[in-house]
């Protein structure tokens, strides 16, 4: 699985640290794990107290209020796409970061394509399961292709409205 | 009007840059049909029976005489030498190929215009009024709201890809000439306690197979929370709305199954967390947007202009262009001047690149330079001196753009139907043009003003039938065309559903039925009443008499 990780906002291509632990699988032993929501619910206290972190996959239809509670005990959280179109994760990676402060990986998974990621990043995800056939070189372009944004989110961005504001303050100051 | 800045600027060129990068790669198969069908459709760009067609955005209907004459090229150059003016405000070419599509939206980025968000399912263009500006009922002009609306849904990264298509429209008087109750959201200006102008949010109208009128979803919002409170809406929306069944995604269904109640509970819980946030609109922000929407300097002129009684007094063809087609302008001496696209015999909509030319001359000549598209199809010169009328009147008959039936049963509005569309279910176009033939006669036997026919060719209902007065659906029935009729419908302040009057007719039968109707009601109606009130106060009973059961 090809790995891109946004850090300090530049894509790279990283191999996966993190392995998927199906539902009826055994944990491996200190490795960080991704497991699905019901088997955290299931195995909360036992996953938590070992020593390596843990991470929750969350299919297109479950919702985030399911896991609020436990924010601060995850390293990571993975939205999946099961669709191009399906953009429920949208919302949910903006609410994870600007809503309830979470600072851990918010990996997109499934049909990630290049032509979503700079959307996913302005929502709050920092990495992404490319899809097999896509190419590497591409998606990272694909970050810096367009460089205006219109609406605050949860990245850096600033916003052309308050860009404005700035431009005219720097002129009223200079007159 | 709005002019851009190079942030605005930079961001429809890297836009356009990326999208020929997209259609390389489609051309050069790295991106499947599959993955490339969003990204074209959130470009603008359909593939149709014949052809691929490019919708290009008009945000809330005003170009410049130069877009216009960009528009006129591309028709000329990409297309068969026409383009076709739609119901949202927006223009059509129907006969471009994909590999200059990249070429066309270059073109269209010099003069600040893109084909940004015309489908798919994101935030598509912001529509209003086409007086905007102009009307005297007006409480403040909905332009600058609808752009601040635009901006903010632009390349949205949390809205790329909602349950569906979402559509808003912004009004800012009492009459509703936007159409305002069958959008995904309505917003209409209203003046609140102690005088203070914000919004009416109104939610969940809209046409299609479930056609359904907007409800109140608040009754005053504050100006600066415009953009915070729809990113509530749009929030609980893209969370909440179904996406199992293409035909139950659209807000009106997740609203009408939630009730109005429930849904206002949770957009106000949403709201409660981000009212306070970078989306708040700050005074300077919406100060700098209304500035770039000031009037035109217009001239001191008289309210009454005696040349242009005297025209009137001498010439009947002049007269009656001037009743049915002009809008009176809140500035003394001027009139708002609508072009009919809709000739007896014509296509609805439809523009050559040389009437197109000729329009953006005449802008530039009588009204400021500046054109506007109207949701019925028509165009708008809004700022033109009275005493100058007769002679923008004698230019428009030289370009057969004078009809003079503005909101006349003629003034159909058609989708293009089984002509160009793979949605389409039967043709429309060919219905319009012999039903604006049999009713031009009518028009003058019976004087059929303010009577509006809605042509679908499918039950998306891109013609809006619902809400004509007399709507029109095309349906396939055992490999022929069906089309089945409605009575009442409204998409003013009184916004209504019409109601299907009885079984379908043939292609040949229903240009009859039609006529058939509009006789019946010429028999019913008490004096000067509209066709809307005498459906309202008779009911559908002496329709399906004269259709079904005739003596």
């Amino acid at each position: 699985m090809r790995l891109i990780r946004l850090i300090e906002g530049r894509p790279v291509t990283e191999t996966d640290m993190w392995t998927r632990v199906a539902d009826d699988a055994p944990l491996p032993d200190g490795a960080p794990v991704i497991v699905s929501l019901p088997r955290w619910q299931a195995e909360r206290e036992t996953l938590a107290r070992r020593n390596a972190a843990v991470g929750i996959w969350l299919a297109s239809d479950e919702k985030l209020h399911a896991l609020i509670n436990d924010l601060d005990r995850l390293d990571l959280v993975a939205l999946d796409f099961p669709l191009l179109t399906d953009g429920r994760h949208f919302t949910t990676a903006r609410l994870l970061r600007e809503r309830y402060g979470f600072d851990g990986e918010i990996r997109a998974t499934g049909q990630v394509l290049r032509d979503q990621l700079f959307a996913m990043a302005r929502c709050g995800f920092d990495s992404f399961e490319l899809a097999a056939h896509q190419d590497a070189d591409g998606a990272h372009r694909a970050f810096r292709e367009i460089s205006v944004v219109f609406q605050p989110a949860a990245d850096a961005r600033v916003p052309a409205a308050a860009l404005r504001v700035q431009r005219h303050a720097a002129l009223a100051a200079a007159e | 009007m709005y002019a851009y800045d190079s942030l605005d600027q930079t961001f429809v060129d890297e836009r356009s840059a990326q999208f020929r990068d997209q259609v390389r790669r489609r051309l050069a198969n790295e991106l499947s049909e599959d993955e490339f069908k969003p990204l074209r459709l959130r470009n603008g760009l359909y593939l149709q029976l014949h052809a691929y067609m490019l919708r290009v955005a008009i945000p809330y209907g005003v170009l410049a005489a130069d877009q216009l004459r960009a528009l006129a090229r591309v028709a000329r150059h990409f297309d068969r030498g026409y383009g076709h003016f739609t119901t949202r405000q927006n223009v059509q070419f129907n006969w471009i190929r994909l590999a200059d599509a990249p070429d066309i939206i270059d073109e269209l980025a010099a003069v600040e215009m893109h084909a940004v968000q015309t489908s798919g399912n994101c935030i598509r263009n912001i529509t209003t009024d086409q007086f905007a500006g102009v009307a005297a009922d007006e409480i403040e002009d909905p332009r600058p709201w609808a752009e601040i609306i635009r901006q903010w849904s632009t390349n949205h990264p949390e809205f790329s890809f909602l349950p569906r298509k979402f559509k808003v429209a912004v009004t800012g008087s009492a009459s509703d000439r936007s159409a305002m109750r069958v959008h995904d959201i309505g917003v209409r200006l209203v003046r609140g306690l102690d005088d203070e102008v914000g919004f009416e949010i109104w939610v969940g109208g809209g046409l299609g197979r479930t056609p359904m009128i907007a409800q109140l979803l608040r009754g005053f919002l504050p100006k600066e929370h415009l953009l915070s409170y729809l990113e509530a809406i749009l929030r609980v929306y893209n969370v909440e709305g179904r996406r199992d069944n293409l035909f139950k995604a659209r807000i009106k269904i997740l609203v009408s199954t939630l009730g109005i109640e429930r849904f206002r509970e949770l957009v106000e819980a949403e709201w409660s967390h981000i009212k306070d946030s970078g989306l708040q609109l700050a005074a300077a922000t919406i100060a700098r947007m209304q500035a770039h929407f000031r009037a035109p300097a217009y001239a001191d002129l008289p309210g009454r202009s005696q040349e242009f009684e005297a025209r009137r007094f001498e010439d009947s063809a002049f007269a009656r262009w001037a009743k049915a087609n002009l809008f009176p302008h809140k500035r003394p001496g001027y009139a708002a001047v609508t072009i009919s696209l809709k000739p007896i015999g014509g296509i609805p909509g439809d523009l050559t690149a040389a009437q197109m030319d000729a329009v953006a001359d005449l802008a530039d000549a009588y009204s400021f330079g500046e054109i506007r598209v109207t949701h019925r199809q028509n165009l708008v010169l809004a700022h033109v001196p009275q005493t100058r009328l007769f002679d923008l009147w004698r230019a428009l008959d030289g370009l057969d753009l004078a009809t003079p039936n503005l909101s006349r049963v003629t003034d159909i509005i058609a989708c293009p139907g089984l002509d160009y569309c793979g949605l389409a279910t039967a043709r429309s176009i060919p219905i319009a043009q012999r039903l604006s033939e049999r009713l031009a006669a009518l028009d003058e036997q019976y004087d059929l003003d303010q009577l509006s026919i809605n042509i679908s060719g499918c039950i998306n209902s891109c013609s809006h039938h619902h809400v004509g007065h007399i709507g029109i659906l095309g349906l396939e029935k055992s490999g022929a065309e069906s089309y089945q009729v409605t009575l009442g419908g409204s998409s003013a302040e009184d916004a209504a559903v019409g109601r299907i009057v009885g079984p379908g007719f043939g292609a040949d039968d229903v240009i009859d039925a039609i006529e058939t109707i509009i006789l019946t009601y010429v028999n019913q109606r008490g004096d000067g009443e509209r066709f809307l009130d005498t459906v309202r106060r008779v009911g559908q009973e002496p329709f399906r008499a004269a259709l079904y059961n005739p003596s």
